[in-house]
C-alpha cells in the first residue's frame, strides 16, 4: 500500500435525512481545519424533515472540498462519493465524473431499496456504474460487529454506520481522528454507552481501510499555505450571527433581533439565542411583521433593531420597511435568499432577491443594500450594514443566499481591536433653528444627512415621529408639494451619497485584458475560480465583485468602461445586469442560472470562454 | 433620563410589581397642560376622541412620571392621531402593527412607560395578530382601543366590531360580519388585566387609565367612543337618562349591580350566577347566595369571561370598570432577566466569543515556507 500527495479533494457523504450525513460531513470539515487544509463545504438537504426513507426525496449530502492551496468553492464534482443506500446512489452518482471512486453498502441493495430508489435493475450488477471506481464495503455489517460487545439494539447499533464511513474516509486521506472523538465523546456525554459505540464504529472505518486490501493507495491533502492568523471554520448564518454581535458590541447598542423562523435563516436566531450573556435579546415573533416591527419599536427606543428572514417573509415585511425609510432609524434586514418565488426552494440557493430588496416597498423608498461574497464574510458584512444603518440612520438590507448560509469556510479572525467603532451619535439638546428650546427630529448633519437622533427619555427632546410625510428640518406632518417633492429626493440623496468603498478589481493583466466578470454576493468563489482556471489556459479574464448593490461604488462606471465586455454571473434572470442597463451600461452579458444550486467553476469556465469565442467570432 | 447602560431588574419580592416600577419618577406639580404638544389637534367637531385626549392629558400628571419616559405608539386611524398631541415621546406607525413596535420598544427599553394607541379596525382588524400575541406573552404595555365600531378616517365602512346588519357605504344591504367584542377576545388571549371605559365617563376612564399603566404586563382598555360622523349615537344609550338600566360599574368586593338606587344606595337590578353564566334579576328576585361579588384578581378567567358575554352587542348590559386585573410575568422582564443572569454567569467578551471552539494559527513562516 502506498500513500500519494495530492493538492486537493472533494469528498460527498449522501444517505437518508436520519443517516447523520450532515453530522459526518461537519466532522470531516472539522478534520481538514483541525489538520490546517483550506476548505469549503456544500450541504445539501430535503426540505423534509424526514421524507419516505429509502427515497431520492429523502437524500441529505453534505460535501466537503479541502486542498493544500487556497479554494474558493465546495467543488464542482465529487472525486469520492459515499453513498449509503440506493437512493443516495441514484441522487449524487451523475454528479461523479469517469473514473470517479464511489463507496456503496451492497448489503442495502435489496430488491425493496433498490425499486424505491427508482432503478428498473441492480445498479451494482447491471453495468450502468462501469464508468466508476466502486467500492463495495459492508458498512452495516461491520458496524454491528464492531459495537456488538456492548450489547446495544440492532437498529441503535446501525446509527453508528456514518461513524464507520468517516473512519473510513479518515484513514483514506490521513485525517487526524482525535478531533472526532474528543467531539463524540463531548456531545454524548450523558450516553457513555452510544458515544462509546460511535467511537469503535469510528475506529472500525479506519482500520478498515488499513487493513483491507480494497484500497490501493491512501492520500495525503497537505495543510494549506493561509495568510498567517488565527482561524476556525465557521459556516454563513454562524458568521452573520457573530457579526451583528461584534456590531452591538462596537456601537455600544444593545441589540434586539425580532425574528419568526424561516428556512434557511432560523440558524442566526439560533446562534443569537445562545449568546444571551451579550446585550442581545431575541424575539421570536408571532410573524414576519411583528419581527420587523418589534424590531423597529427597539431601534426607535436606541437599541440596534435587527430582523432575518428569506424571500417571503422580506415580502411581509416591506411595509414596516418603509417606515424605517420615513422614520429615518437604523434597522437591519436580513434575507437569506432561496429559491423562490412563492415556498419555492426553501433548503436551495438562488439571487432572485436583489430586486425585492432594492424596490420592494411603495412610493420612492430607497434603503441601502449589501451582500457578503462568502461564508466568513458574513462577518465583515453584518458589520457594514450595522455601520450604514447606525451611520445614516436607513434601513439596510442584507442579501446572504443558502449557499453561503450553509456553507462553511475557514474563517481569518479578526482583530477586536481593530473593528471600527460606529456608536450612534444621540441628540440630547435642543436643536430646533427658530431658538424655540425643542428638538427637531429632521435636521440633518450637513455630510451624511443623518437626521438628529434623540431616544425617548432624553429630557426635553420629546418629538413625534411616524409615516406620514414630514417636514424638512421640524419634522412635523406636512402634505405640502414642495416638500414632499424635497423629501423624497432628499432621502434618494441620502442612500446614493453614502460612504463605501470602491469596487476592486482583480485582473491579471490590466494593460490587455478585455473581459470583465463582475458579480455579487456567494458567486465569489466560483467566478474567481473560473478565473482562475482560465489564466491558467493563458486567458486574461478580470474579476470584480461588488459588496455594495446600494449605492453601488463610485468608481462602478469607470471600471465598467474599462472592459469591451462585462459578464454579470447570476443566480437569477439578470437582475444586477438590469440595475446596471438602467445606469446606461451596453456592454453586458447577462449569464444567468436558477436551478437552486450554486455556479459550478467549471461551467462559468467554459461560458466565459464561449462568450468571449463568439465575440472574437 | 435613560438607562440604556444599566441593566434593570424588577425586585422579585413586591407583589403586585407597578407597570411603573423601572420608570424614573418626575417631578411633582405637573399639569394637564404640560402634555399637551404644540400640534392643533384635528379631529371632526364632536368626535369622543377630544375627551379621552383631555382625560389622558388630566390623568398622566397623576402617575408622577418624567414625561420623557412616556412613549406612545399608535398604528392607523382617526385614534392613531392620539399621539402627536400628547408632549411625550411618540410614533405614529403604520396599520395594526403598534403593538409589534410596542413591543419591542418595551424589551429595549424597562425604563419607559409604553402606550399602545388603537381603534377597532387598527387593533381587532388589521392588527389582529399582533393583539392578542401581545396581550399572550403579557408585554407590559397599555393598550388603549378607541371603539367606535366603524371606520372612520376610510370613511365609513363597517368595522370588526359593528353592529351585524349595519349599512354602511361598504355594506349598503347590511354588513354581513359578526362582530368581535373585544373584552372577550383579550380574555380568551390570556389577557393579565382587561377594562373598558366610556369616553364620557371621564372619572370612570381616568380610574382604569391610571390602574392599566400601573398594571405589569400587557393592559388593554377599551373604550367606548363615538363617532358623530360615520356611526353617531352609537353609545347614547349608556349616556342618557334611563342609563342606569344598562350600565354595570364594577367594584372590586361589591356586588356587581345595575338599575337605580334605593335609598341605601342599593341596586334595584344584581347579576347572579346561573349554572355557567351570569344573568340580570331584579333585586327582590336574587338569591344571596348566587350574587356575583366582584373578583377582579380570580385567577381563573371564567366568570370575566362570562361578565364580558353580559354586555352584549345591543348593549342591553354594559359593564365597565375592570374585568380582570392578575399578577403574571411580563414577557420583556422575562427575556431582560435571561440575559441578566446569563451575562452573571458569564461575562461577555467580543474576543472569547469569536475566538471560541476550534481554533487554529497560521504562522507566519508557514505561509512563506509553503
Amino acid at each position: 500500500m502506498s500513500t500519494e500527495r495530492i493538492d486537493r479533494v472533494v469528498v460527498r457523504f449522501a444517505g437518508d435525512s436520519g443517516d447523520g450525513m450532515q453530522l459526518v460531513g461537519d466532522r470531516f470539515t472539522g478534520q481538514a481545519a483541525a489538520f490546517g487544509n483550506d476548505l469549503a463545504t456544500f450541504p445539501s438537504f430535503p426540505a423534509e424533515i424526514r421524507a419516505p426513507q429509502g427515497t431520492v426525496h429523502g437524500v441529505s449530502s453534505f460535501q466537503v472540498h479541502f486542498a493544500s492551496s487556497d479554494i474558493l468553492t465546495p467543488g464542482d464534482a465529487p472525486d469520492v462519493l459515499v453513498a449509503m443506500n440506493p437512493a443516495a446512489l441514484r441522487a449524487n452518482t451523475a454528479d461523479v465524473p469517469v473514473g470517479g471512486v464511489v463507496i456503496v453498502d451492497p448489503d442495502e441493495f435489496t430488491k425493496r431499496n433498490i425499486a424505491k430508489a427508482g432503478y428498473a435493475s441492480d445498479p451494482l450488477s447491471d453495468g450502468s456504474l462501469a464508468h466508476l471506481t466502486i467500492h463495495q464495503v459492508t458498512m452495516g455489517a461491520l458496524t454491528l460487529g464492531a459495537v456488538s460487545e456492548l450489547g446495544l439494539g440492532r437498529k441503535e447499533a446501525l446509527r453508528c454506520r456514518n461513524l464507520f464511513a468517516l473512519g473510513l474516509l479518515s484513514w483514506m486521506y490521513g485525517r487526524p481522528t482525535e478531533v472526532v472523538e474528543d467531539y463524540l465523546r463531548q456531545k454524548f456525554a450523558k450516553k457513555p454507552l452510544v458515544a462509546q459505540a460511535n467511537v469503535l464504529a469510528f475506529r472500525a472505518g479506519w482500520n478498515f481501510g488499513e487493513t483491507t486490501e480494497m484500497f490501493a493507495v491512501s492520500y495525503e491533502v497537505p495543510a494549506a499555505a493561509l495568510p498567517a492568523g488565527t482561524y476556525r471554520h465557521v459556516s454563513g448564518n454562524a458568521a452573520l450571527a457573530l457579526g451583528i454581535i461584534a456590531a452591538g458590541w462596537v456601537s455600544g447598542m444593545k441589540v434586539v433581533l425580532g425574528t419568526y423562523p424561516i428556512t434557511p435563516a432560523s440558524d442566526i436566531l439560533h446562534e443569537l439565542a445562545k449568546h444571551k450573556n451579550f446585550p442581545v435579546l431575541t424575539i421570536q415573533a408571532e410573524d414576519e411583521i411583528s419581527a420587523v416591527g418589534a424590531a423597529l419599536g427597539a431601534s426607535f427606543g436606541g437599541a440596534l433593531g435587527v430582523t432575518t428572514t428569506s424571500g417571503p417573509g422580506l415580502a411581509l415585511k416591506s411595509e414596516t420597511i418603509g417606515l424605517a425609510v420615513m422614520a429615518e432609524l437604523p434597522l437591519l434586514v436580513v434575507d437569506v435568499q432561496r429559491g423562490g418565488p412563492s415556498t419555492g426552494l426553501p433548503t436551495k440557493t438562488e439571487q432572485a432577491d436583489l430586486l425585492q430588496a432594492m424596490f420592494g416597498r411603495h412610493g420612492e423608498s430607497p434603503v441601502a443594500v449589501v451582500a457578503p461574497s462568502t461564508p466568513a464574510d458574513c462577518f465583515d458584512a453584518a458589520l457594514e450594514a450595522a455601520r450604514i444603518a447606525v451611520t445614516y440612520r436607513t434601513p439596510v438590507l442584507l442579501l446572504s443566499d443558502g449557499a453561503l448560509a450553509n456553507g462553511a469556510e475557514p474563517w481569518r479572525l479578526p482583530e477586536i481591536d481593530e473593528l471600527a467603532d460606529i456608536r450612534p451619535d444621540f441628540s440630547t439638546e435642543p436643536n430646533a433653528a427658530d431658538g424655540s428650546g425643542t428638538h427637531w427630529p429632521y435636521l440633518r448633519d450637513d455630510e451624511t444627512l443623518a437626521r438628529a437622533w434623540a431616544i425617548p427619555g432624553t429630557p426635553g427632546l420629546q418629538h413625534r415621529i411616524g409615516g406620514l410625510e414630514k417636514a424638512a428640518d421640524t419634522g412635523a406632518i406636512s402634505y405640502d408639494p414642495a416638500n414632499h417633492e424635497f423629501m423624497v429626493r432628499l432621502r434618494q440623496q441620502k442612500i446614493a451619497g453614502i460612504d463605501v468603498a470602491d469596487l476592486d478589481v482583480h485582473d491579471p493583466s490590466p494593460a490587455t485584458t478585455r473581459t470583465l466578470v463582475l458579480g455579487w454576493g456567494s458567486t465569489f468563489g466560483p467566478i474567481q475560480d473560473a478565473c482562475r482556471r482560465l489564466a491558467a489556459r493563458g486567458v486574461s479574464v478580470a474579476h470584480a465583485h461588488l459588496r455594495h448593490l446600494n449605492p453601488f461604488p463610485a468608481n462602478l462606471d469607470e471600471v465598467l468602461a474599462r472592459y469591451e465586455r462585462v459578464i454579470v454571473p447570476e443566480m437569477n434572470l439578470g437582475q444586477l445586469a438590469l440595475l446596471l442597463r438602467g445606469r446606461g451600461a451596453t456592454h453586458l452579458i447577462s449569464h444567468t442560472q436558477v436551478t437552486g444550486q450554486p455556479f459550478k467553476a467549471g461551467d462559468l469556465e467554459a461560458a466565459v470562454l464561449a462568450y468571449m469565442e463568439g465575440a472574437a467570432a | 433620563m435613560t438607562t440604556l447602560d444599566e441593566p434593570v431588574q424588577v425586585e422579585e419580592e413586591q407583589q403586585p410589581i407597578s407597570g411603573l416600577a423601572l420608570v424614573p419618577r418626575g417631578p411633582q406639580g405637573q399639569k394637564p397642560a404640560d402634555y399637551r404638544s404644540d400640534q392643533e389637534v384635528r379631529w371632526c367637531p364632536g368626535c369622543g376622541d377630544y375627551i379621552i385626549l383631555s382625560t389622558v392629558q388630566a390623568m398622566l400628571p397623576t402617575l408622577g412620571l418624567q414625561k420623557e419616559n412616556l412613549v406612545f405608539v399608535s398604528g392607523i386611524g382617526c385614534s392613531s392621531r392620539f399621539p402627536y398631541y400628547l408632549d411625550t415621546y411618540g410614533m405614529h406607525s403604520i396599520h395594526g402593527r403598534a403593538p409589534a413596535i410596542a413591543t419591542g420598544l418595551a424589551v429595549a427599553r424597562p425604563d419607559l412607560s409604553v402606550w399602545v394607541i388603537t381603534g377597532d379596525g387598527d387593533a381587532l382588524s388589521i392588527g389582529g395578530n399582533h393583539l392578542i400575541h401581545a396581550l399572550r406573552r403579557n408585554v407590559n404595555i397599555t393598550v388603549l382601543l378607541f371603539n367606535n365600531r366603524v371606520y372612520g378616517l376610510t370613511k365609513g365602512q363597517y368595522s370588526p366590531t359593528s353592529n351585524q346588519g349595519m349599512v354602511t357605504k361598504s355594506s349598503p344591504l347590511g354588513a354581513p360580519d359578526a362582530p368581535f367584542n373585544p373584552v372577550s377576545l383579550a380574555l380568551g388571549a390570556e389577557a393579565s388585566f382587561v377594562a373598558r371605559a366610556l369616553d364620557s365617563d371621564r372619572e370612570g376612564l381616568a380610574d382604569v387609565l391610571r390602574q392599566a399603566a400601573e398594571h405589569r404586563g400587557a393592559s388593554l382598555v377599551e373604550i367606548y367612543q363615538n363617532c358623530p360622523i360615520f356611526n353617531d349615537g352609537a353609545f347614547d344609550v349608556l349616556k342618557q337618562p334611563g342609563s342606569d338600566r344598562h350600565l354595570v360599574r364594577l367594584v372590586p368586593g361589591s356586588p356587581v349591580g345595575l338599575g337605580e338606587l334605593d335609598d341605601q344606595g342599593r341596586h334595584s337590578h344584581l347579576v347572579v350566577r346561573e349554572g355557567g353564566a351570569l344573568r340580570v334579576v331584579a333585586r327582590d328576585e336574587a338569591d344571596p347566595a348566587q350574587v356575583l361579588v366582584h373578583d377582579p384578581a380570580d385567577p381563573d378567567p371564567t366568570t370575566a369571561f362570562a361578565l364580558s358575554r353580559l354586555s352584549t352587542q345591543d348593549l342591553s348590559h354594559v359593564v365597565t370598570g375592570v374585568f380582570r386585573a392578575v399578577s403574571r410575568p411580563a414577557y420583556d422582564d422575562d427575556v431582560r432577566r435571561q440575559g441578566e443572569d446569563a451575562s452573571k454567569a458569564s461575562p461577555p467578551d467580543l474576543e472569547d466569543l469569536i475566538f471560541d471552539g476550534d481554533v487554529w494559527s497560521v504562522p507566519s513562516h508557514r505561509g512563506a515556507s509553503a
